[in-house]
């Protein structure tokens, strides 16, 4: 295809990646480098008949006026970056010289509320991926051993997870853990204790939020388990069987070796999506206890007086770089892919 | 011979029911019992004192006369402006999807041809797009939308879900179009067709099945979609799923639960339906590129 009919093929999808990926991205560190406006404050004098008294206060014009001339803020440099809110040189360096003990200092460094949120969403991510996938497989070798016509309607009821918003998943699925829901009002039952509840203790919300995870991504690694199923070769499994081996020195010896390539897919694919976890935060109330990167970005941008660009935008060159460092294994593995075609 | 190795013995086929009995119960269960509870009012569905409740609808009797009630359906849609989210939706899926496809089969196929290797760049670039997450983005969005004011509308919300949705599409597509043989549009060519009719009357009319997947996954990411909607839409315009968020926390709703339970029914119900049909193209989709969307 000539280079001028592929330009005018491409320009449109091109054109709306830039200016809705490309861009934001930019401008989104452009922000980071600002920050909000300091408020002008001016002092007034009340008198009453008992005297006079000054209070300081916001002068409303003279700070809409700078909002104005500068809507984006004041520039900061990298100050956001290493503020209380996100990488927070400075208490982490006071932190250490202070310290009386290792653990000390840890519980310092993970109480600050950029490094509490890396530890949420790593956590997430590592105690979801692992489950994900040998449940995936399992339910993908127990399904293939079904008979055909049950099949379909058996991986419609498997996919439902995977097909809801986390939003709405973690809903239904909050609904029924609550103290005052089937599972809640059972497990309080199970365990005597009336004041038993997942919401109460941080740890338990965690544990529920990172159960919550594997049930809405196991079904994503069924299916491509699932489908990898029936690629595998025929020929080794009945020599196997010729051989005596068990049913599950075949599945150990044959099938697995051959579906590593798709598990290492699989686990890449789960740790990038569940880095950006933050729908299920929202669903489960679990803000208290449990906070991760996106959820930051979310508040900062919900904040009530006024948006936090500058904060979110640096929380999101941080996640992005994070989401970098998970990629480069996926781009290394496509590029050899493209290598061996050509 | 075959017959021999799929031969199953009667335990493992046992525990192997008992088994995807198990998970589907875990699977779908959750729905079920919220389609149930969504006919209750709220003392029952969230009983503090008897979970039974939920089953036996004691307090949905006592409250409305009957064990079940569509009353939480009737007010949600009506008070609650369920049926004006549920339209937007409608609104944002439908244009999502067409615009999508319509950009997407026309950069896919241009990938899909050339030989050139910017190809390979591009494609690469889409792949490191599609892995940003969404609330970064928005965080991008945000100063600008506000200062061109344009934030809060429908169709900014639409191009900004066809733009995050266009790396996929981009993957899926191309990874169709490469099974169609090149002899196909070359042929067209020879006689006389340009690149544009050749797409147009040669390789569309045999691409449908992988246009229905790509349209498929762009419908379910309009439809599903929380971050961008929620952030870039105001409340008046809002879809089902930041709807049904609202009815949750904020005050202008008071938190009514029940509405949620009932919105949440109302919006996943056709998700299920479109899913039930098109669940071949689904799971081709999800087995054919290298992305997941």
């Amino acid at each position: 295809m000539p280079h001028r009919t592929f330009i005018w093929f491409i320009l449109p999808t091109a054109l709306a990646m830039i200016l809705f990926i490309g861009l934001p991205i930019v401008s989104s560190f452009f922000q980071s480098l600002h920050i909000e406006n300091e408020q002008v404050l001016m002092e007034v004098e009340n008198c009453d008949p008992f005297g006079c008294t000054t209070n300081v206060r916001v002068d409303v014009e003279a700070t809409e006026k700078i909002e104005a001339e500068n809507p984006l803020g004041r520039f900061n440099g990298f100050g956001t970056y290493t503020d209380r809110n996100h990488l927070a040189f400075d208490e982490i360096r006071e932190a250490w010289d202070n310290k009386t003990s290792i653990g000390e200092f840890k519980d310092i460094v993970l109480n600050l509320p950029f490094y509490k949120a890396l530890l949420f969403t790593l956590t997430f991510c590592f105690a979801v991926t692992p489950p994900v996938i040998v449940l995936g497989f399992i339910v993908a070798l127990s399904v293939n051993t079904l008979a055909k016509n049950l099949k379909g309607l058996i991986v419609f009821g498997t996919i439902l997870p995977m097909i809801v918003t986390p939003l709405i998943g973690s809903l239904v699925l909050f609904w029924m853990i609550d103290s005052q829901g089937i599972i809640g009002a059972s497990i309080q039952i199970l365990f005597d204790d009336p004041n038993l509840s997942l919401k109460a203790s941080s740890n338990l919300t965690w544990i529920t939020l990172i159960i919550y995870g594997i049930w809405h991504n196991t079904p994503f690694a069924f299916v491509v388990f699932y489908a990898a199923l029936q690629t595998v070769p025929q020929d080794p499994l009945e020599a196997a069987y010729i051989d005596g081996a068990t049913r599950f020195e075949r599945v150990r010896f044959i099938v697995i070796p051959h579906l590593y390539p798709v598990a290492t897919f699989i686990m890449l694919i789960c740790l990038m999506d569940n880095f950006r976890v933050f729908e299920p935060i929202i669903g489960f109330s679990a803000e208290g206890v449990a906070q991760s990167l996106s959820w930051m970005i979310y508040q900062d941008l919900r904040n009530e007086n006024k948006m936090l660009f500058g904060s979110a935008g640096a929380t999101s060159m941080l996640t992005i770089l994070g989401i970098a460092f998970l990629l480069t294994p996926v781009l290394i593995r496509t590029w050899k892919e493209f290598k061996t075609e050509r | 011979m075959n017959q021999t190795i799929n031969k199953y013995s009667k335990q493992i086929i046992i525990v192997n029911s008992i088994f995807i009995l198990f998970w589907l119960t875990i699977s779908i269960f959750p729905f079920i019992w919220t389609l149930w509870g969504s006919f209750k009012v709220k003392a029952d569905f969230f009983s503090r004192a008897d979970w039974t409740y939920a089953l036996s609808g004691f307090n949905t009797l006592i409250e409305t006369g009957a064990t079940t009630t569509i009353k939480a359906y009737l007010e949600s849609w009506t008070e609650g402006e369920f049926g004006r989210a549920t339209m937007n939706t409608m609104i944002v899926t439908v244009s999502v999807v067409s615009i999508s496809l319509f950009l997407g089969t026309l950069g896919a196929y241009a990938l899909s041809r050339s030989t050139f290797k910017y190809t390979f760049y591009i494609l690469i670039i889409a792949l490191v797009f599609r892995a940003m997450p969404h609330i970064t983005l928005v965080s991008g969005y945000l100063f600008p939308f506000f200062q061109l004011n344009i934030w809060g509308i429908l169709p900014t919300t639409i191009i900004v879900l066809v733009a995050i949705n266009q790396p996929f599409t981009l993957w899926l597509l191309y990874s169709f179009f490469k099974t169609v043989p090149k002899e196909l549009d070359e042929s067209a060519l020879i006689d006389g067709c340009s690149y544009f009719q050749a797409f147009r009357y040669i390789i569309m009319p045999v691409m449908w099945p992988g246009v229905v997947t790509a349209g498929l996954f762009s419908m379910m990411l309009a439809y599903n979609d929380f971050t961008v909607t929620a952030l870039l839409l105001n409340q008046h315009n809002y879809t089902m799923v930041p709807k049904i968020n609202a009815y949750l926390g904020t005050v202008e709703y008071g938190g009514n639960y029940m509405w949620a339970v009932s919105s949440v029914v109302s919006a996943t119900a056709p998700l299920f339906m479109i899913i039930w049909f098109f669940q071949k193209q689904l799971i081709s989709g999800l087995t054919a590129g290298a992305v997941k969307g």
